[in-house]
């Protein structure tokens, strides 16, 4: 989903750059809140996980290829708002270094893969908390969830963007259908690998789990002689 | 800093007069160039070749070796393949080419979306080519980037090279254990596989920062040199945007 330079028209990456550049300072005064000296590293760590994961081009249906966008893993480990500045330094190093993404579409691709993904990512994760019970699995299901529809909601936008300043005359319906329904596929293995790495990190590291920072500690159990007859 | 998995051969080192560059001069004017290439109006032709003149001469100027860029350029082949599919989804008016029709705005839109990419993705090539990382990183500082993203990334491409290293021999244990990943059954190994290597790195991370942090580190590379960017320098790299924005100025005036 990485747009190149050109693709859309000067306006719109103008004004997209400008909504990602609001974007990120919101996310980099919210930050403040998630980062202490410990976590600076752990950023950096979801970072360079969030790179790799993108990296893995998987093959869908009809000969394109899609990777995975990373926003909700990123969220549920280290928070939102040092979500949204990880998958966003991943976009501008692949932009910069890696010439993946164009430099001028680089705020249109920060709105899609960094700040769509993050608040649907999170938003339906924190939904989801809310109504489940306060255990692991539940946190591994809302990341899930999150994950499986964060990356069509990005599919959606990009649509939108692209209607509004698209360079090529393709109606908006087949952009759309065509975006969401390859959108919903890599969404499905964007779920699967975030349940299953949020799950294996909860079993343990649970500290290292941001969205799972609700959840009480599990206290040390010292068992003697006694309490294991007892028990 | 150390070229890694990730980073290997996007760094050529040398002594050019653009590598000697600063790197925040490289990037406003990457940035401003790439402005330029998608503002031209995709009709006109001529503009395109002139800017693909221009870079050929900053590869020229760099040494930067045309099969090198070419190699690089693979990275565009997804979009590539979806512009090729254009002429023959878009709608409007229809023209013959070699007895298959093809829409007439489809073709003018791949062929848009193609210049201009391939520029963007050669121009980026060409300031990855003569930077290195930590120049990068610098130069962006130097532009304003706030302290955290840069601090971020600078640890991001410093982990890479941690979590290649770790996945690297969790794969040789794995293996030498007898277990080859060959089907989706499993892949729940390779999942657990991926949250053991967040962790493992994770911890070696953690000691790489307090190793930092014990050699005096708060939160920024030390700075080398900490002179003003000479105007010299600046106006160096403004020739590439101004000689494009002159190409544009005509491209426009002319239509």
């Amino acid at each position: 989903m990485h747009v190149p330079d050109g693709y859309l028209d000067g306006p719109t990456s103008l004004a997209c750059a400008a909504v990602a550049a609001a974007g990120v300072a919101v996310s980099l005064r919210g930050s403040r809140r998630e980062l202490d000296e410990r976590s600076a590293p752990l950023a950096g760590l979801v970072a360079a996980f969030i790179f790799a994961v993108q990296m893995l081009n998987f093959p869908v249906a009809a000969g394109t290829s899609g990777h995975l966008l990373g926003g909700t893993l990123a969220a549920v480990l280290i928070g939102p708002w040092t979500g949204v500045l990880c998958v966003s330094v991943v976009l501008i190093v692949q932009a910069l270094f890696f010439a993946d993404g164009g430099v001028s579409a680089l705020g249109v691709n920060v709105v899609n893969m960094s700040l769509v993904t993050v608040v649907v990512g999170w938003g339906v994760f924190a939904l989801v908390r809310a109504v489940l019970p306060r255990t692991r699995g539940s946190v591994v299901v809302g990341s899930v969830l999150g994950a499986a529809l964060s990356v069509p909601a990005a599919a959606v936008v990009f649509t939108g963007l692209y209607a509004v300043g698209g360079t090529a005359d393709i109606s908006t319906g087949t952009v759309l259908a065509q975006m969401v329904g390859l959108h919903v596929l890599i969404g499905l293995g964007e779920a699967l690998i975030t349940g299953l790495t949020v799950s294996s990190v909860l079993a343990t590291r649970p500290d290292l789990v941001h969205g799972a920072r609700h959840l009480a500690g599990r206290t040390l159990d010292i068992r003697t002689p006694e309490t294991a007859l007892a028990a | 800093m150390s070229a890694g998995h990730g980073s290997a051969g996007l760094y050529r080192a040398g002594h050019s007069a653009l590598h000697r560059l600063p790197a925040q001069c490289k990037i406003a004017a990457h940035l401003a160039f790439v402005l330029v290439v998608v503002c031209t109006p995709r009709e006109t032709f001529w503009p395109y070749a002139a800017y693909a003149l221009l870079l050929a001469a900053v590869a020229a100027v760099a040494r930067v070796p045309a099969g090198f860029v070419a190699r690089r350029l693979v990275i565009e082949v997804p979009f590539v393949l979806f512009a090729l599919a254009l002429p023959f989804l878009a709608h409007g008016p229809r023209v013959d080419v070699l007895g298959v029709g093809l829409s007439e705005s489809g073709l003018w839109s791949a062929w848009g979306i193609l210049a201009k990419a391939t520029l963007g993705v050669i121009a980026s090539v060409l300031l990855a080519a003569t930077t290195s990382q930590r120049d990068l990183l610098l130069g962006l500082e130097r532009l304003g980037m706030p302290r955290t993203i840069v601090q971020i990334a600078s640890f991001m491409l410093r982990y890479a090279d941690v979590i290649a290293g770790e996945s690297e021999r969790m794969r040789i244990a794995r293996e030498s254990r007898g277990f080859t990943p060959r089907h989706l059954g499993h892949l729940p190994v390779v999942a657990k596989s991926a949250g053991a290597l967040f962790i493992r790195s994770y911890e070696r991370g953690e000691r790489v920062h307090l190793a930092m942090l014990s050699r005096g580190y708060d939160g920024a590379m030390p700075r080398l040199d900490s002179s003003a960017t000479p105007a010299s320098a600046w106006a160096t790299a403004a020739l590439l945007p101004l000689l494009a924005s002159v190409a544009l100025a005509l491209a426009w005036a002319g239509r």
